[in-house]
């Protein structure tokens, strides 16, 4: 297991730093560590910023130190990790995987030598972790996916991404929570809402938590689009050892 | 409804301290660009210090009250002027109904704050007021403001009235807006939390060297030219949070300090962060503005950070009764 870092991110911020790899044990060691920290309601301590390897943890220096404060928080270390991971709380999104929703679906076929169902099997064949959220609201930073569907982020990224597709950059594979600019290759699109600043919470999911991707028709995309436009349908979310 | 745009200037969007709780969802802070002239502002006229304000940049508006109440003008002098008679800024002052107030072109820096007694009363989105322009969030309607557009106040009493004439601070107590038109300035810089990134001679040059304000510095960031920081081997990390004043140095070499708008996280290493009270002077630094730095040691950092807080402190209580309030 890597050490455990601390640093100072100006008066108000420490990192700490877990490490310098990305994996699902470091990412629950960090849920943890936030958790830890929310329980032990430390004088001063304000927002928590998990990230692929850190936990930023905002202070007001005038309630406490960078000194005590660190302090303190070694002490609300966890252990390292033993395995016994809690349930998983797993989001069920379901997607329309090419065609008008997933223009690149053909060439990421192509790019992996398989066909676009064979993709969207392997897509849809396991779940992802959420390490973090970040860059925009509600950009989900999933880890885990198959080898087989790493793909080239575009050469010119698309100056308007619409709100829900579903992309692959490289090793990763996300979601566009918002209308965006974005150089990912788009193989689908879901009719859910990731982000929406009318709900509580505005977004769906957060980091630590898991996404997977059920594959649906156009027609069942349509009909799920009406039901979440008039409010009646209901996020499906499972846990599971 | 209250404050009507004629006139919405460059970029004025409503802004209160900041948007906390949800970086961890991904969500900017945003908030003011100077932080101690929206304090101020609302102090002026007996505000929480954190209330919605309008923040301004280069250009201010033109607008016509609805009724009676109080505001304050602060930040850079944008040369107020209320039914056409010059007011100074700094100072509260009483709006009739239909007085118009006309702010002019930003003379010593770039943002200036309207804070009007009560605050703008736009809706709280996630907690906070502030203007998101990238989600089209909180603010007025999410954007920046247009000509027509007519913000909603917070109706004040009679009471209010009363005490104003009795308690308001004038410009001598408070004291006159920071320089932003000053053609150096100096920044203390915790180092970290990627400092050993860079080498010896990186370090050390960070603070010999002398970086100049770029034009394209924006809510975003301030962006820099000048000697690229030697790094030891690439600039990039896994992505990590951004903190208010944390200095990247991308692959270019030439530092951007992440400011309001800076979104959450970032993939490249940072040599330090820059101390919250120094925020407001970069800020208003125009473009051209010789920037260099110092380093200081996170004690230092956080013994700077207590002294302002209470130099704030002691600014509100010549309000009188406010920081009771609060």
């Amino acid at each position: 297991m890597d050490s455990i870092q601390f640093y100072p991110a100006g008066d108000s911020t420490v990192v700490v730093q877990f490490g310098g790899t990305i994996n699902e044990a470091t990412s629950r060691r960090i849920a943890r560590f936030a958790e830890n920290l929310r329980q032990a309601r430390v004088k001063g301590v304000g927002e928590l910023i998990p990230t692929f390897c850190t936990l930023s943890v905002q202070y007001n220096p005038r309630v406490i130190g960078y000194q005590k404060l660190v302090k303190q928080l070694h002490r609300l270390l966890p252990h390292e990790d033993d395995g016994a991971a809690a349930a998983k709380t797993i989001h069920i999104i379901p997607v329309c995987y090419g065609g008008e929703f997933g223009k690149d679906l053909p060439f990421v076929a192509r790019h992996a030598g398989l066909s676009e169902q064979e993709v969207i099997h392997h897509h849809t064949g396991r779940d992802y972790l959420i390490y973090m959220l970040g860059f925009l609201p509600g950009f989900s930073y999933l880890g885990g996916m198959d080898e087989r569907l790493f793909t080239p982020r575009l050469e010119t990224p698309r100056t308007k991404i619409p709100a829900g597709s579903v992309g692959i950059g490289g090793e990763q594979t996300g979601i566009y929570p918002l209308d965006s600019p974005g150089g990912w290759q788009l193989i689908g699109r879901t009719p859910l809402r990731p982000y929406d600043p009318d709900r509580d919470p505005a977004i769906l999911y957060q980091a630590g938590e898991y996404i997977r991707f059920v594959p649906v028709t156009p027609e069942e995309y349509r009909a799920l689009e009406a039901e979440i436009k008039a409010g009646t349908y209901a996020h499906r979310v499972v846990k599971e050892d | 409804m209250g404050l009507f745009i004629l006139n919405p200037g460059i970029l004025t969007t409503v802004q209160d301290a900041g948007r906390f709780g949800h970086q961890a969802a991904g969500f900017s802070v945003s908030g003011p660009m100077d932080a101690d002239a929206l304090y101020t502002a609302n102090i002026l006229v007996n505000n929480p210090p954190d209330l919605a304000c309008l923040e301004m940049t280069f250009l201010g508006v033109t607008a016509v009250f609805d009724r009676k109440t109080w505001f304050a003008v602060t930040g850079a002098d944008m040369s107020p002027t209320l039914n056409g008679k010059p007011i100074p800024s700094y100072e509260a002052h009483e709006a009739k109904a239909g007085d118009k107030l006309v702010l002019g072109p930003a003379k010593n820096g770039k943002y200036t704050y309207l804070a009007v007694a009560g605050g703008i009363d736009v809706p709280v989105v996630m907690d906070s007021r502030s203007t998101n322009l990238k989600c089209g969030i909180g603010g007025f309607s999410g954007r920046k403001l247009a000509a027509g557009d007519d913000l909603p106040l917070y109706v004040t009493g009679r009471f209010l009235d009363n005490h104003y004439k009795k308690h308001l601070p004038s410009q001598s107590e408070i004291g006159p807006a920071p320089d932003g038109a000053s053609r150096s300035i100096f920044l203390r810089v915790v180092p970290g939390p990627q400092a050993h990134f860079f080498t010896e001679q990186g370090l050390r040059e960070f603070e010999t060297e002398a970086y100049t304000l770029l034009p394209e510095s924006d809510r975003m960031g301030a962006r820099l030219s000048g000697k690229p920081v030697e790094a030891k081997a690439g600039v990039d990390i896994i992505s990590d949070a951004i903190a208010l004043g944390s200095v990247q140095i991308p692959a270019s070499g030439t530092p951007i300090i992440m400011l309001a708008d800076r979104q959450t996280t970032g993939g490249y290493a940072k040599i330090g962060t820059v101390v919250s009270s120094d925020i407001p002077k970069l800020a208003q630094s125009l473009p051209g503005t010789e920037v260099r730095f110092r380093f200081v040691t996170v004690e230092e950092a956080n013994r700077l950070y207590q002294q302002h807080q209470k130099y704030l402190k002691k600014l509100a209580r010549k309000t009188g009764f406010c920081p009771n309030k609060w």
